[in-house]
């Protein structure tokens, strides 16, 4: 793979402000989802710290490449990752799920500079990430478009449509990570609806698959570029951890939703500092 | 005589020669005359399959990207099927997807209930940022055709299965926004009329004028935004009013009029269209008119008995 050292330091330490950031938010807030905003933090800073093709002074520039957080209840980790970007500034970050705020309890593209595409009713993020593929083809564009999904959020069929439509239109540039964090907000996927071999799924959809350990910031850019470098979509399969990062939050089914208080919020700092 | 569907569908390949600001998300249905819009404009096309969720979702992708979207399909399919899609990616972020709603309402005839859409200006009208246009015959489909290609947001175009008889001269101007006089035969009752009830409430007003009734009559070609003040204009001029459309009479033109009306110039009104039911095969649609009461003589009796 052969990345700079200083280069998965310099993500890492953006994964660790994602976290930090995500962690404060929904304590402030009083509400919000941190066990799914820690599983993504890492595959968010790669995102936004590497491989997207993007510039925040200019939010709108059409020959961008588009990133669709599909988990749209994940957002406290994209606004921290847009705010470390650049996109707006750190006061921001004290208004989520406030009225008027730019940072709203679910993603909405016309409040958030830098948002691609509104999201938070789950299982769309897919086909409107198709459509900018298409799109990409008929305005001869040559951005690539990055959905992030949740593995729950795979049991809506519409997930499958997009999967279906994307290979038979042989989409290269566009990429699906799926957020594999085991959990949905009342149990175990396995329990809830088991996903079965999400990797066999793709590939039977006629996309390319591959693993990863989703907190491993060498194997994301790893997967980043096979997907760049492989002819039709390529499905990254993250394996990670809900809560990753505050011990207390790690595989626990009680913090798909629920935000910290003051003291759960002063552990969790610490342990993300600490890291 | 030909289908609004066609003649809007023709139009629109008729102006993709000469603007390539639009594309296609093609599902697999044969609607109006678009499935084969790829074939004569490669690239600006796509099929979709027998996925409406995915379809409009993706439209909505695409359109964010800056290019217009045109949707069509059965109105039955894309309103109610992808309604959560429509309303959350095309309609919350206002995109500039447009959906062509075909084989609307009862006019649909043989395929029967399953798909014969009395609801879906109901439910698209309820959508925040919707607009919502129903032309009425081949004439007005293609002026509404051109006119589309430079509005902005979304929007959802009424069309409808069979060939309908052309009440627009040649050189009609589409009025987006305006609630049309056609007809000015006295003050006595005002019908409004949306979509393919046109003719026939053209019809029954020359009837009712022959029975020395005088009737306005209005066309509410923009459902939404409607135009509230010709609406009340004539209204305020005349002792009642009688809507007339191919639509559950829940949710369409006789509430969004009632909505103006009751707040504005409470008058004694009649709605025709569809009574809370469901439609059912029938070869002829005017079988299933008739059942409804949505004929020629169902508009005149509700006139009078409105004056009676």
């Amino acid at each position: 793979m052969g990345y700079p050292e200083n280069e998965l330091n310099r993500i890492r330490e953006r994964a660790r402000e994602i976290r930090r950031d995500s962690i404060y938010m929904i304590h402030k807030a009083g509400a919000g989802h941190p066990g799914g905003s820690l599983s993504a933090a890492d595959l968010l800073a790669a995102l936004y710290f590497r491989e997207l093709r993007i510039d925040p002074q200019h939010p709108q520039w059409p020959d961008r490449d588009r990133f669709i957080l599909s988990k749209g209840h994940g957002c406290p980790a994209l606004y921290a990752a847009l705010c470390a970007r650049g996109y707006f500034g750190r006061e921001q970050l004290d208004t989520l799920r406030e009225y008027h705020s730019m940072l709203q309890g679910h993603p909405d593209m016309r409040k958030t500079p830098g948002l691609d595409m509104s999201s938070g009713s789950l299982g769309n993020g897919l086909s409107c990430g198709l459509g900018m593929a298409m799109a990409a083809r008929c305005l001869k564009k040559d951005f690539r478009v990055y959905v992030l999904l949740g593995d729950g959020e795979c049991e809506e069929g519409e997930v499958w449509e997009a999967a279906m439509a994307a290979a038979h239109h042989r989409m290269s540039q566009l990429t699906a990570i799926v957020d594999i964090n085991g959990l949905q907000l009342t149990g175990p996927t396995c329990e809830v609806m088991n996903l079965g071999d999400l990797n066999a799924k793709f590939r039977a959809f006629g996309w390319s698959a591959i693993e990863i350990d989703g907190h491993c910031i060498e194997e994301i850019l790893h997967a980043f570029d096979y997907a760049r470098e492989t002819e039709g979509p390529v499905a990254i399969l993250a394996h990670t951890i809900k809560g990753k990062g505050v011990s207390f939050m790690e595989n626990q089914v009680d913090w798909h939703g629920k935000a910290p208080n003051e003291e759960e919020t002063r552990r969790a700092l610490a342990e993300i500092m600490q890291a | 005589m030909i289908a609004t569907r066609m003649a809007f569908g023709n139009e629109l390949l008729e102006l993709a020669k000469t603007r390539e600001d639009f594309m296609i998300c093609n599902p697999d249905t044969k609607s109006c005359n678009l499935e084969h819009f790829g074939d004569f404009f490669p690239g600006r096309s796509f099929t979709f399959g027998i996925a409406e969720q995915n379809l409009v979702a993706a439209a909505a992708g695409a359109a964010s990207c800056g290019i217009k979207v045109y949707v069509p399909t059965f109105s039955v399919f894309l309103t109610l099927r992808a309604c959560e899609q429509i309303r959350t990616f095309v309609c919350y972020p206002k995109l500039n997807v447009t959906l062509l709603g075909t084989h609307s309402g009862l006019q649909v005839g043989q395929d029967g209930g399953t798909h014969i859409c009395c609801e879906d200006v109901g439910v698209m009208r309820s959508l925040a940022n919707m607009t919502i246009v129903q032309p009425s015959d081949a004439v007005s489909a293609r002026a509404v055709a051109r006119w589309s290609a430079d509005f902005d947001g979304p929007l959802y175009i009424r069309l409808h299965r069979s060939p309908v008889e052309e009440v627009h001269p040649a050189d009609y101007a589409f009025h987006f926004g305006k609630a049309e006089l056609l007809r000015n035969y006295g003050n006595d009752i005002t019908l409004i009329a949306t979509g393919v009830m046109l003719p026939r409430t053209l019809h029954a007003a020359q009837a009712l004028q022959e029975q020395g009734i005088g009737a306005k009559v209005l066309e509410v070609h923009t459902i939404k935004p409607i135009d509230s003040q010709s609406i009340i204009e004539a209204a305020s001029t005349t002792r009642g009013v009688v809507t007339v459309e191919d639509h559950s009479i829940y949710g369409g033109l006789g509430s969004a009029v009632s909505e103006v009306l009751s707040q504005h110039c409470p008058v004694p009104m009649r709605l025709i269209g569809v009574q809370d039911a469901f439609g059912e095969s029938a070869k002829d649609p005017e079988t299933l008119y008739e059942a409804h009461h949505m004929t020629v003589s169902d508009i005149i009796q509700a006139a009078q008995a409105l004056l009676a």
